[in-house]
Formats: structure tokens, C-alpha cells, sequence
């Protein structure tokens, strides 16, 4: 996807089909949009406690996958407090 | 390719996309390509109390197949043009399919003969 090119080597965060949401420098994608992800960490959100941070390293999407990928304003981020950061977890796509 | 077009037409509009999770972001269409993926700038997510996982970013890609609806402000569609163009689509995909079937059973006759 070339609309996709001008995020690499850019900080992402993808949403995935099942609701996971997965945090990481973007390496590289192909017009299906698979793409492989360097650094990624999984922010788990729930309603009563704050945002669980997992660290995953080096993956590999498949396009189908994924929902949407979001460039990661890197000062919004590092403002954001997410030890007292609470919201739903996302549903899971349902075609 | 009809809506890949209608689409293109959209660039730079304020559009709310709502996906197959129910989530709905809004944001002013920044490109679209012919698998219908969007690319949203200044996004912000309808309720995004309960949903704040969005909150650091304000670009997005989003990918066709998890679309649901795009919501457009109606003044920036002309439907009847749009209407047309969908009844003229139609039209010359039929005369396409009549066109290869005619094709077909032409090569079929003389390969019997």
C-alpha cells in the first residue's frame, strides 16, 4: 500500500481484528497490508484497572488481520498516563 | 470502481467511518485506494470515553474489509448524479457479460463444426 509507505519507521498502533491493540515501530508492509512490527507491546484495556503493558518484540501481521493502523503521535503518548488510564477492550471485528 | 471514484471525489471532507467493532472514528478524508482503504487525518473517536485507545493518534489507516458505514455530510453528495453513474455502471457491466457470452458460444459453434 503505497499510502501506507510515509509510515514507516514510524511508532504505530494497530488494531487488530480481534481487538487486541499491538504498539510498535513499523518496518515494513506489501499492498496487502501484512506488516512486521519492531519493539511491539500490547496495551490491554479494561474498566476497573489501568492499561497492562506486554512486551512482544519483532512481529509479523498478516493484512487480514488488521483493522486499522494509527501513527502514534509520540508526544501525545509519552503525555499519556496509562497506569490510570481506564476504557473498554474493543470488540472483535464481526464481518 | 465506481465507488473508488465517488470516493476520490470525498478527499478532504469530514467523514465518520464506523467499523465491524462498532468503534466510529471521525476525521477529514485524507486518500482512499481501490480496495476501499481510508487514510484519516485529525481523527478523533466518537466516544472516546469509553474507547480511549485512539487518543495519541491523529492519522490513521484504516482497512477496507472492516468498514461498516462512511458517514457523509449530505451536501457534498449530488445523489442523482451518483444514481446515474451507479445505472450507467450497471449498463455497460451487462453489455460487457452479453458481449463475452456472444464471444463464447461464437468459439464453441466453430470449434463443432
Amino acid at each position: 500500500m503505497s499510502q501506507l509507505q510515509t509510515y514507516v519507521d514510524h511508532k504505530v498502533s494497530v488494531i487488530m481484528n480481534d481487538g487486541r491493540l499491538v504498539v510498535g515501530m513499523l518496518r515494513g508492509l506489501d499492498q496487502t497490508t501484512n506488516i512486521i512490527m519492531q519493539g511491539c507491546q500490547e496495551r490491554i484495556f479494561s474498566e476497573d484497572e489501568g492499561v497492562e503493558v506486554v512486551d512482544l518484540g519483532l512481529y509479523m501481521i498478516r493484512g487480514d488481520n488488521i483493522a486499522v493502523i494509527g501513527l502514534v503521535d509520540e508526544e501525545a503518548d509519552n503525555a499519556l498516563d496509562l497506569d490510570s488510564l481506564h476504557g473498554e477492550p474493543l470488540s472483535p471485528i464481526k464481518h | 470502481m465506481l465507488f473508488y471514484s465517488f470516493f476520490k471525489t470525498q478527499v478532504g471532507q469530514q467523514v465518520t467511518v464506523e467499523l465491524k467493532n462498532d468503534l466510529a472514528i471521525q476525521g477529514t478524508l485524507e486518500s482512499v485506494d481501490q480496495f476501499l482503504n481510508f487514510k484519516l487525518k485529525d481523527i478523533t473517536v466518537v466516544d472516546e470515553e469509553r474507547y480511549p485507545h485512539m487518543m495519541s493518534v491523529k492519522n490513521c489507516f484504516i482497512r477496507g474489509s472492516v468498514v461498516r458505514y462512511v458517514q457523509l455530510s449530505p451536501p457534498t453528495v449530488d445523489t442523482a448524479l451518483l444514481q446515474d453513474a451507479a445505472r450507467r455502471e450497471a449498463q455497460s457491466t451487462q453489455q460487457q457479460q452479453q458481449q463475452h457470452q456472444q464471444q463464447v458460444s461464437k468459439s464453441t459453434t466453430a470449434a463443432s463444426s
